[in-house]
């Protein structure tokens, strides 16, 4: 491990085509992408909401549907760029050998890893965007406010892409992200409020969910599907944003560790 | 004149062991220059140093009059890479890697379509202009990484083991292009373990092993330095007994592989009289080639 693997990212525009690349893909599996995007989500709010709903005539407030449905659009954008960082940014490093071809032209690592980040976050972006068309066709959420859902998306994106690619730097093969789903995300789904008010939990596990991203996505979240100002929106804003400095400056020297042979 | 690409003694080591070890080169505008050696013998590592994708322990790196790695983005902008391992674009269409490609060199879109009708006829691709990648011939693969190399019209191109994996039709197509590119002007540096591949492209070589260069010159020269004009092959049952005997009388130096004697010589005349005698051997006489002086100076053990 050398000195320069831990100096400071050089951003440029030079992302841009790497970018555009990941988007010509896209579009040529863009039905099947969309469905995926809008399925699983879609599914469990439905089945959940009108299922338990029925049960719990009121959640923080709102109907438990309008309470799953801010957790849903948050819990979808963290899927979307956490299997773009891991799954097809593994792809693309490893098995196609497609930042290989890249590196050979006069973009840099640098360039990559931003690409890969703002390209997880791109599709989270998307997958929020069709949960939220959804909620706003089911009548789920009236305000202008929950327009700001769409930065947000953008924003959880970022810094689930962030994390992921840590892993994906240290990934020896594709059977390494059970690890990541099994012990993070899952847990992750089950403690920050996604289908359930955090203060249920043992004080002890609320003190874990206080520290964990999708916590403070869906902190903003909620008040924004109702149309209330998120108390406390800077200190989220603040996290979310922390953790895809992190997360990108980590993976990067990574990256560069691993890919110096 | 200055070399287009300069290394002067070049340093790498992985965890503790040598990979390039004091390696020093220098290759001049229009060359054909051939990079051999064994599995392991440092060649693409020594490849990556001079693009700048790793940097070296020790030792200075000039491409394209720039300093690498402190310069290498600016010096990639005029090099092409044909890498050892295919890395195009499986999702996209032929004409669609091409484009992709040469977005990363910062071109406009427009300019890379006007240059892809020329690219791909050079690489006889014109019919398969929106055929999808995994639908291409290992070939045809290898000939569209050669022109996706070509996009940003570059003045060197680096080639690792252009022709390895190929049939000798799409062998002798490569062979062929590369020649029309050192006839445009263009510095090629290629690594190869085909000698045939090496004595018809190369204006000059290099043999590397453990690191270090060992041999250097045109293919005459390496013959000539190296080893003895004349080789006589003896092989049979009984070609080890009758060479623990008779070799050394007959050659200058003799090497045993499997069931063949390898007999060096400069004047085979006498040994080839002595061979139509003996009727449980056979032989054959020919002159010395790269392939004899690549296994004088690396040996014949396997490498790996």
């Amino acid at each position: 491990m050398s000195i320069r693997d831990f100096a400071l990212p050089e951003l440029s525009m030079r992302f841009f085509p790497i970018w555009q690349r990941h988007w010509l893909v896209w579009k040529k599996v863009a039905a099947a992408s969309i469905m995926g995007h809008l399925a699983d989500p879609v599914i469990y709010m439905l089945g959940l909401g009108y299922g338990l709903g029925s049960l719990l005539p009121q959640m923080g407030g709102t109907s438990y549907m309008t309470f799953l449905a801010a957790g849903t659009v948050c819990y979808s954008t963290m899927n979307s760029a956490s299997f773009e960082a891991l799954y097809s940014g593994f792809s693309r490093m490893h098995e196609q050998r497609t930042w290989e071809a890249i590196l050979n032209t006069p973009i840099t690592l640098d360039d990559i890893v931003l690409s890969e980040i703002l390209w997880a976050a791109t599709k989270s972006l998307m997958s929020g965007i069709a949960v939220l068309v959804v909620i706003w066709l089911l009548g789920l959420s009236h305000s202008v406010m929950s327009l700001w859902m769409i930065p947000l998306a953008l924003l959880v994106g970022l810094a689930f892409a962030g994390l992921g690619l840590i892993m994906t730097a240290l990934a020896p093969s594709y059977d390494f992200f059970l690890y990541y789903f099994t012990l993070v995300i899952t847990p992750m789904m089950m403690i920050s409020g996604v289908f359930f008010p955090v203060n249920q939990l043992p004080e002890s596990v609320q003190m874990v969910s206080n520290v964990l991203p999708l916590t403070h996505a869906i902190d903003l979240a909620r008040p924004l599907m109702t149309g209330a100002v998120p108390p406390a929106a800077l200190l989220h804003i603040a996290v979310l944003l922390a953790y895809t400095l992190f997360g990108f400056y980590v993976s990067l020297v990574l990256f560069r560790r691993r890919l110096s042979r | 004149m200055t070399p287009i690409i300069q290394a002067s003694n070049l340093q790498k080591s992985y965890s503790g062991q040598r990979v390039v070890d004091g390696l020093n080169l220098s290759i001049h505008k229009g060359e054909c220059f051939g990079l051999l050696g064994p599995n392991g013998a440092g060649k693409t590592t020594t490849l990556r140093m001079l693009l700048g994708l790793i940097s070296p322990d020790a030792g200075e790196i000039s491409l394209l009059n720039l300093p690498v790695p402190q310069a290498a983005r600016e010096a990639r902008i005029r090099v092409g890479v044909v890498p050892q391992m295919d890395n195009l674009d499986p999702d996209f269409t032929v004409a669609e890697n091409l484009l992709v490609y040469g977005r990363y060199f910062g071109l406009k879109d427009s300019e890379i379509e006007a240059r892809i009708p020329s690219l791909l006829e050079f690489a006889s691709l014109t019919n398969k202009r929106n055929a999808k990648v995994p639908t291409l011939s290992g070939g045809m693969k290898r000939r569209l990484t050669l022109a996706r190399a070509l996009v940003n019209d570059p003045d060197v191109l680096f080639l690792d083991e252009p022709t390895t994996g190929l049939d000798p039709q799409a062998r002798h197509l490569i062979w062929q292009r590369l020649r029309e590119l050192t006839q445009q002007g263009k510095t090629l540096l290629l690594t190869t373990h085909f000698m045939d591949e090496a004595e018809r492209l190369c204006h000059r070589l290099a043999v590397l092993d453990n690191g270090k260069l060992i041999s250097q010159g045109t293919p005459r020269e390496l013959i000539e330095q190296n080893i003895e004009p004349q080789v006589v092959e003896v092989f049979g049952e009984t070609a080890e007994a009758w060479a623990n005997i008779n070799a050394a009388h007959y050659s200058q130096r003799f090497e045993l592989s499997g069931e063949t004697v390898f007999c060096y010589l400069h004047d085979a005349q006498p040994l080839v009289a002595h061979l139509q005698t003996q009727n449980s051997l056979r032989y054959l006489h020919r002159p010395a080639n790269l392939e004899d002086v690549f296994l004088k100076l690396t040996g014949r053990e396997m490498r790996e």
